[in-house]
């Protein structure tokens, strides 16, 4: 298995479980921006986790997902739960 | 002498119009917003008829970011402040946020959300339950709501006492301006006209099972058979008589008068508490009954109930000694959302010089109330809004037109 999470799944998600706040452009480049900056409260990102784990079936752990500011830490946090789980 | 506390601003979404202007325009002549559910399947219930808020987008009027969050008695709530503001010509962000708070009520919460995220937990599992639901189908989540988007850190809250909800949330209002707060967005707004919300309602047994639109509400009717459930209400921007005055605000009316009471229990022998509530309202508001000129009744259209109403309201008023209207017929009960729409009414009634009609409804001689079944000009210069809830709570609220010259 050779799955990787990317910032358009990302985005994707985010739209479906959170929608997308007023004056943020998704498309952008987003990869460092903050999730508070871009308009995600921790309710969003815990919806956004959610979806991830039943999507990917992976369990990420409270951890990981508390300390991701941006997309880029949480893609890291979820390949990382992807390569462990193929491995 | 208190200082007075009036209406600046009104939003309404109802079943017979969505928005105060084509509310007020069908409500006026009668255009009722009843009609078979459209929402899902009604066929295999007993009761298939509801009043269901036309035409709500509430994409177009809120932000995507809202709409995974909000069940669709927030959105309808939240669109109604937003005009409700824009009504009043208040602009949060220029007032400072905690001088604005937001009192609602609210029946049962979000049920249409609690549906699909319970059904998502049964059929899929706990992964699949939306991270908002923690909050989205809670009593207090249009106050929240409203609270979060308009930037409002004033005093806020809930009631929750079914349909007298409306009422207790404007008189909540009035307390927290009276202590100091210049603004508070109050009123209701119920939606639960899904599968779920509906089994819930029916366990009431008050739901009529009538087929006809136009015979299946009929309070104080002889053929009086329970009623039929709407969604939507109103919300109105309360203020500090003072400030509106100072800020130049166009001012609807005056909340001069409330007054709550809660039902013996069965068997006391002691008599229901609505017509003390009125008594209570009227001390409060520091008026005689001739001064009242209208009163939008409760209108449960249960016989012993419309009995009951009826004679608080002749005990109070006399014999057929003022006009009676119930327009909650055209939309059904609201619930939460019922009383604050009927105080929309009752403040366009005193703009307008205009009592709106209980169409369809022949009442019986027996109530002996001058129920107003046509629509009949009048000089409103204050209204009665009486509201009921299920289990034993009356609440009375009394509007009362500007005074010349400011409040």
């Amino acid at each position: 298995m050779n799955e990787i999470f990317t910032l358009d799944d990302l985005r994707r998600i985010l739209r479906e479980g959170a929608g997308t706040a007023e004056g943020t452009d998704l498309d952008g480049d987003i990869l460092d921006a903050g999730f508070e900056e871009l308009g995600y409260e921790s309710l969003a990102l815990l919806e956004t986790a959610s979806r991830i784990e039943r999507e990917y079936d992976i369990a990420l752990d409270d951890t990981a997902l508390a300390d991701a500011r941006t997309p880029r830490d949480l893609l890291e946090a979820v390949n990382a739960r992807l390569r462990a789980s193929a491995a | 002498m208190t200082a007075p506390v009036v209406v600046t601003g009104i939003g309404v979404t109802a079943p017979n119009g969505l928005g105060t202007g084509p509310y007020w325009e069908a409500t006026r002549i009668g255009r009722s917003g009843i009609g078979r559910i459209s929402r899902f399947d009604p066929s295999p219930y007993p009761s298939r008829l509801a009043g269901e808020v036309p035409g709500f987008n509430a994409e177009e009027h809120l932000p995507n970011r809202l709409l995974p969050q909000t069940d669709r008695m927030t959105r309808l709530a939240l669109v109604a402040a937003d005009w409700a503001l824009a009504d009043a010509g208040i602009k949060p962000a220029e007032l400072p946020e905690f001088d604005m708070g937001v009192v609602t009520a609210s029946a049962s919460g979000g049920f249409e959300f609690g549906q699909n995220e319970l059904r998502a937990l049964w059929s899929k599992g706990g992964q699949y339950v939306s991270a908002y639901q923690s909050f989205a189908w809670f009593y207090a989540v249009n106050s929240g709501q409203i609270s979060i988007r308009n930037g409002m850190k004033g005093p806020s809250g809930v009631l929750v006492s079914d349909q007298a909800g409306g009422l207790d949330a404007i008189a909540q209002a009035r307390r927290q301006i009276r202590r100091g707060t210049r603004l508070i967005v109050s009123g209701g707004v119920d939606a639960s006209i899904c599968s779920w919300g509906w089994v819930a309602q029916l366990t009431s047994e008050r739901i009529s099972t009538s087929e006809d639109p136009d015979r299946a509400y009929l309070p104080f009717d002889r053929e009086a058979r329970g009623h039929v459930p709407g969604e939507g209400g109103a919300l109105h921007i309360l203020e500090d008589g003072e400030s509106a005055r100072e800020r130049g605000a166009r001012i609807y009316g005056e909340i001069a008068g409330y007054g709550s009471t809660f039902d013996p229990g069965p068997g006391s022998g002691r008599p229901p508490g609505l017509r003390r509530a009125i008594q209570l309202a009227l001390d409060d508001a520091g008026m005689v009954p001739d001064e009242v000129d209208v009163v939008f009744a409760d209108a449960a259209a249960v016989p012993e109930l419309d009995r009951i109403e009826a004679q608080a309201v002749s005990g109070v008023f006399g014999r057929r000694g003022v006009p009676v209207t119930a327009p909650k017929t055209m939309t059904g009960r609201l619930y939460s959302g019922g009383a604050p729409l009927d105080l929309a009414a009752a403040l366009l009634a005193i703009r307008d010089g205009l009592i709106p009609p209980t169409p369809n409804v022949t009442p019986d001689p027996a109530y002996q109330i001058d129920l107003v079944t046509r629509a009949r000009p009048a000089s409103v210069r204050a209204a009665l809004v009486v509201a009921r809830g299920h289990g034993g709570f009356n609440s009375a609220l009394i509007v009362r037109a500007p005074q010349a010259g400011g409040v």
